[in-house]
């Protein structure tokens, strides 16, 4: 059984609004064949033993969507599993696959096109039940938008702080070669984009996103000879909230303060405050993206808000990929948090380098407002 | 490239889901006596509405211990949705709210009918009214309203 596990290669395409030329197999097929040629691995023995894959039955409309993209991931006569959720849950699980012994290589391959339904909206409303939420309408948009009523009201944080944090992620995803969302946006232009579901307004919601990512996950034997640059798991951790909205303190981090926990515990973490290099949050909206540094303890519960206004984000070097605001995919947000993590502790972060990066937290989340919520630590 | 060939698709698929006994229970009673059933937890003490088998706190079972709640209540958050989608009970603008009924501990999400949407505010007191045609769904109460004169004093749930 081994006893430390890296990730040893990270790919991604940019992620763009709609990529009407690329089939989904074709976006994880170019960052398979990335992560195979930074590696040097081939799929069978002694290769890409297992994989696991990251999909969505409704977005690619199709059931057991992993069934499309068997053959690009080595899984025709060999092992594939399916993680149907945000990626940073298929870390968690190629982790686990690897630690437990069961395969030594493992290949971790993620796809979403959200631009393929409808709408997205469209989408997320299957994620409730047909009796008691799909009857009045829910889905992850307006779930997020009771989450930030109620996050705001408790924190005291402003419209006005969070276009301060639009604006910010736009100059740093500037510096992101994958990043979607580029161009320069003004606090006032931000206030001014119609508001959709208050109080969301229209660019404080992540783009509609399309992108793939893969990584490859070994033993430390294994890792050592992959590469000579890995980036080691440390830190572990989930936790799911209740179902109904209502019966969540939506102001509050239940799933995500002890999903930390367990992450910080297992990794020795016990100030997180000052003990990361760089961090990383899936903000799917932006007032996520103070809450859920309240509820990775970057500062105190509470004090999002502070944090904002006194520099918090640049401080601790939040969401230097210009986060998932800038645009991921729904089920890429935390794995591609944890591609910027491992790529910051590489030292390949170009222009948005984190000068001697050691240690990182990355954050991802799956379902309504939050309520699934996976915290990883990696160190160099 | 702009000649890339779509297939133009559509999900539709028929399907009967089934409430099981705990829902079912609810949603009949909803439907055809305009009660709104919870259960209470013996250990912990919630109210959950809509009921359930288990308690997810404590794992306690919870369906020996039905209880009626009010069909008053206050809101506990809201927010207005602007945006249009097909599967919406009705057209944007519209309240969609998450509502604590009196005698409940858990609050509900459902459609505020309050004139203009910009007067929902936490802690407005608010009646469940319910749908001339009732399905067995959560729709078998049409919207709340506001109800002004409503106070939240001396609601314990009856048991049944």
């Amino acid at each position: 059984m081994a006893n430390r596990v890296a990730i040893c290669a990270v790919a991604q395409t940019k992620f763009e609004a709609c990529k009407r030329d690329v089939r989904t197999q074709g976006l994880l097929w170019e960052v398979v064949k990335d992560v195979r040629a930074q590696t040097g691995l081939d799929f069978g023995p002694g290769g890409i033993a297992g994989a696991v894959t990251v999909s969505d039955d409704v977005f690619d409309a199709r059931t057991i969507s992993d069934g499309a993209v068997t053959d690009l991931v080595g899984a025709h006569f060999g092992s594939e599993e399916k993680v149907a959720a945000d990626g940073a849950q298929g870390v968690y699980y190629a982790a686990a696959t690897v630690l437990s012994g069961h395969h030594d290589v493992v290949l971790l391959a993620g796809h979403c096109k959200e631009s393929q339904p409808a709408s997205r909206n469209m989408v997320t409303h299957l994620a409730f039940d047909p009796f008691y939420t799909r009857p009045v309408g829910l889905d992850y948009l307006c779930a997020a938008a009771l989450q930030a009523q109620a996050y705001m009201a408790r924190s005291g944080v402003s419209e006005t702080q969070l276009a301060e944090v639009v604006v910010r992620a736009r100059q740093w995803a500037a510096r992101n070669p994958v990043a979607q969302e580029t161009a320069a946006v003004t606090r006032e232009e931000v206030l001014a984009s119609p508001m959709i579901a208050d109080p969301i307004r229209e660019k404080f919601m992540y783009p509609v996103s399309d992108g793939a990512i893969a990584m490859i996950l070994a033993s430390e034997t294994h890792a050592r000879r992959l590469t000579d640059k890995p980036v080691w798991i440390t830190g572990l951790g989930n936790c799911y909230d209740s179902f109904f909205l209502g019966e969540r303190d939506l102001a509050g981090n239940f799933a995500l303060e002890r999903a930390a926990q367990r992450a910080y515990a297992m990794a020795g973490v016990s100030a997180p405050e000052t003990a990361f290099d760089l961090a990383e949050i899936a903000d799917q909206y932006a007032h996520q993206l103070p809450q859920y540094a309240e509820g990775l303890g970057l500062c105190p519960e509470g004090c999002g808000g502070r944090w904002l206004d006194e520099g918090g984000p640049d401080r601790q070097r939040v969401n230097r990929s210009g986060g998932m605001i800038a645009g991921n995919p729904l089920i890429l947000g935390g794995l591609a948090r944890v591609a910027e993590a491992v790529i910051q502790l590489r030292d390949e972060a170009g222009e948005r380098q984190v000068a001697h990066a050691q240690r990182a937290v990355a954050q991802g989340a799956t379902g309504p407002a939050g309520q699934l919520q996976t915290v990883v630590v990696l160190e160099r | 490239m702009n000649d890339a060939f779509v297939i133009e698709g559509k999900m539709a698929l028929p399907y009967q889901y089934f409430a099981g006994a705990v829902g079912s229970k609810f949603l009949v009673a909803l439907r055809d006596e305009k009660q709104i059933l919870g259960v209470r937890c013996s250990r912990c003490g919630m109210v959950f509405v809509p009921p359930r088998q288990s308690c997810e706190r404590c794992f306690s079972a919870l369906t020996e211990h039905w209880v009626r709640v009010e069909s008053t209540g206050e809101v506990t958050g809201f927010t207005v949705v602007r945006y249009a989608e097909p599967y919406q009970p009705k057209k944007p603008p519209y309240v969609l709210a998450l509502i604590k009924l009196d005698g409940a501990d858990t609050p509900i999400a459902h459609l505020l009918e309050c004139g203009d949407p910009g007067r929902a505010r936490i802690g407005m007191r608010v009646r469940a009214v319910f749908a001339g045609e009732r399905r067995a769904n959560l729709l078998a109460i049409a919207h709340f309203e506001e109800d002004p004169a409503g106070t939240q004093e001396g609601h314990s749930p009856a048991r049944l």
